[in-house]
């Protein structure tokens, strides 16, 4: 392929998320300078924090005047579901050599999404520039998104209400991608169960991590049932 | 607040977010290969995908003071996201999957359920103003 139709491949790939990131990233923007900072603040929470709740929660943070270490814990705490994406990334991101530092960086929600959704996907190098492109792309909404909210957000004429079902959207079509690809029951019924259980036992801001923590250990003990039952590897 | 403090809180928030992503790679970068990891590599990314959908749908509500619930919140969701899952079964096109559930969300919560006439539902929903939600009775 050539440089263009690679990166062409890939926008088309993040296409969902820059319906979801370019509004969020507004909203996070006009939110942002209500606060009354200058805008390439918020420019440049897009560029190094880079995380959708995260930086929502950091406006609260900022408008409460929250000590630095709250900050820090807080933030943590949000994000800590990326712990166990990490986990299932690792072998797929070795030897990603100078893209690696970023494809770690970079990796969103939305980002680990599209990133194990490829089906047959290249092996390598390939795969990895590939990963990288739809990174650095997910990345440019966002950060466009938030520069069009801070810059003119009052003056936008579109009316974009409910466009940030896009999201939605994309994970449930991945949720039937994955479906299709893994025939196999058993992840659904787990995430159907800690999801739901979640959703019932924990507050709001816990909700993700508590559900793919939950899921995490469960395929933890499934592991190790299933290699006690076919006796040592 | 002052711009220093600023960056240091901008600083500290990057640094908290990166950790999250970055210590998974670190701890166990020795065990890519190991069949725990593989396990996980297998099983995780799908089950998140399902938790993240339950997830975007947490604030379902389909009924409010009785009534169908035509707000963010309330039918639109469901309807669009059937409308996905529809469509995605029938096409298996990801990106027409996506716009027609999307597109169909955003028709929902600004025109709301209220005499939503057959012109009304062909117009574009990219040039609908404030103003479509009012005509059509939906201002509340």
């Amino acid at each position: 392929m050539s440089l263009i139709a690679q990166w062409r491949y890939a926008s088309l790939q993040t296409l969902p998320v820059m319906f979801g990131y370019l509004p969020l990233g507004a909203a996070f923007g006009i939110l942002f300078m209500q606060l009354g900072h200058p805008w390439w603040m918020a420019l440049a929470m897009s560029l190094f924090i880079y995380a959708g709740a995260g930086q929502f929660m950091a406006v609260t943070l900022l408008a409460n005047q929250a000590g630095l270490l709250e900050v820090a814990v807080a933030t943590f705490m949000l994000n800590s579901r990326h712990l166990f994406y990490g986990l299932s990334l690792l072998k797929r991101f070795k030897g990603a050599g100078w893209r690696k530092p970023y494809l770690i960086f970079a990796l969103t929600d939305e980002t680990y999404s599209l990133l194990t959704n490829q089906g047959k996907q290249a092996q390598g190098p390939a795969d990895h520039a590939n990963a990288w492109r739809i990174s650095l792309l997910n990345q440019l909404w966002w950060v466009l998104g938030t520069l069009a909210g801070a810059m003119a957000g009052a003056l936008l004429e579109f009316d974009s209400r409910g466009i940030e079902f896009a999201l939605t959207a994309l994970f449930i079509v991945l949720t039937l991608e994955q479906a299709s690809r893994l025939r196999q029951a058993l992840p659904f019924v787990i995430a159907l169960l800690t999801g739901l259980g979640a959703l019932i036992l924990l507050p709001e801001q816990n909700l993700l991590l508590g559900a793919i923590g939950a899921a995490s250990l469960i395929l933890l003990a499934h592991y190790h049932w299933i290699d006690r039952s076919q006796g040592s590897r | 607040m002052e711009t220093s403090t600023l960056l240091i809180f901008i600083a500290i928030s990057a640094l908290a977010t990166f950790a999250t992503r970055v210590l998974p790679f670190i701890a166990l970068s020795r065990h890519a290969d190991h069949p725990l990891i593989l396990h996980l590599g297998r099983y995780l990314p799908p089950a998140v995908m399902m938790i993240l959908v339950i997830y975007a749908l947490r604030d379902f509500r389909p009924l409010a003071e009785g009534h169908m619930n035509m707000t963010p919140n309330g039918l639109p969701v469901i309807i669009a996201s059937l409308t996905v899952v529809v469509m995605h079964l029938w096409r298996r096109n990801a990106l027409l999957s996506i716009v027609a559930g999307t597109g169909l969300y955003m028709l929902m919560v600004q025109l709301g359920p209220v005499d939503v006439s057959f012109t009304a539902a062909l117009a574009p929903v990219f040039i609908r103003g404030k103003a479509g939600g009012e005509k059509f009775g939906y201002s509340k």
